[in-house]
């Protein structure tokens, strides 16, 4: 395989290595990632709106604004990791486990857009790549790694908790790894005659451990607790939350 | 209390403790999120700045950029966190009419 010609120096490497976070911002994906991801999720936005049309419920109104204003609000805890950089988790499979995961794509979406639009966290024409990571591929999968591991669990038990558990840290993950994928094809896409990148200019090999490795290490954990916690709260608090979506499917 | 008046007030106390993201990673010098840069440090970390990533990062301008109001940067971590907190509360309160729209379409049948 030919070599890329970028080079990039041994303290950026380390840097990178430790490296994280989710929201990819303009610039960073080339016109045929960011096209491609808008083609996938304008189908997906169409189809979960015509779901969560025939199911949501005027009472469930009130819990997806909460959603989606919880979504937003955890994405601004940037967690360190000492010396490298940050990340956070989005709780988006607590969402899913609350509102169902068609639902939570709409709230997650809704989270993501006004970050893109007011805030600059999240670039605009990557805002189809950042909702197919986290307000799709986080809360399915996530919601289904629940409903596998929960599977005929009784609604107060500890098993429905730590299925919490670890279907935030899968779905979290997934997503991360899925942003280092998409971060580190663009050099391999999108690069002149002489080897430098136009785009977001380092390859899957820095990439995808840079993503992954931290979600693995933290923010996938912080997602896992998070998620947990509160099932368990509404374990005593309000049973009924947690089955709401049983008894839409 | 109704569990849903418990939820908003878990939201509450989120936006109040939402600094926390801005002092913690400030406090163990952790540097911008991976892929987080602006294109100023990529040029700085590859040696060269992308021209495509160049050309598009500056394709659009936030009212709020990164959670603090413009001319604010050097105005220190309490200030810096005093403007986290209102675009926090401004980010929820524009997410949560939006969702209570989309909400209200859905459900109108």
């Amino acid at each position: 395989m030919k070599e890329r010609r970028t080079r990039i120096p041994t303290s950026t490497l380390t840097t990178t290595i430790r490296g994280l976070d989710m929201h990819i911002p303009d610039g960073y994906l080339g016109p045929a990632t960011c096209g491609f991801f808008y083609v996938v999720m304008l189908p997906v936005w169409a189809l979960v709106s015509k779901i969560v049309k025939r199911t949501l419920q005027a009472r469930q109104v009130p819990l997806l604004a909460i959603s989606a204003a919880f979504s937003f609000v955890i994405m601004m805890f940037n967690l360190p990791i000492p010396g490298g950089t940050t990340g956070h988790a989005v709780g988006g499979v607590l969402v899913a486990i609350l509102i169902g995961p068609q639902a939570a794509c709409i709230a997650i979406t809704v989270a993501l857009v006004i970050q893109a639009l007011l805030f600059g966290d999240g670039g605009i024409t990557a805002l189809g790549a950042n909702c197919f990571n986290m307000a799709f591929a986080l809360p399915f999968t996530g919601y289904y790694v629940y409903k596998l591991l929960s599977y005929k669990a009784a609604a107060d038990s500890k098993r429905r908790v730590i299925a919490a558990g670890a279907a935030g840290y899968i779905g979290l993950n997934i997503a991360a790894l899925l942003t280092g994928i998409e971060f580190g094809l663009q050099p391999l896409l999108h690069h002149t005659a002489n080897g430098q990148a136009l785009y977001c200019p380092y390859g899957l090999k820095l990439a995808v451990p840079a993503m992954a490795g931290g979600h693995l290490l933290l923010f996938g954990w912080v997602e896992a607790v998070v998620t947990a916690l509160v099932v368990k709260y509404l374990q005593k608090q309000d049973p009924s939350l947690l089955a709401i979506t049983k008894q839409r499917t | 209390m109704k569990t849903i008046s418990k939820l908003w007030l878990g939201i509450l106390i989120l936006v109040v403790l939402s600094p926390l993201g801005l002092l913690l990673p400030e406090h163990f010098k952790a540097g911008a999120a991976w892929g987080e840069w602006g294109a100023g440090e990529v040029g700085g970390l590859v040696g060269y700045c992308p021209r495509g990533l160049e050309k598009l990062s500056r394709l659009w301008k936030a009212p709020i950029p990164d959670y603090a109001f413009k001319g604010w940067e050097e105005r220190g971590l309490p200030h810096l966190s005093f403007a986290y907190i209102i675009s926090a509360v401004v980010g929820i309160t524009v997410v949560v009419i939006a969702a209570l729209l989309i909400g209200k379409i859905f459900t109108r049948k």
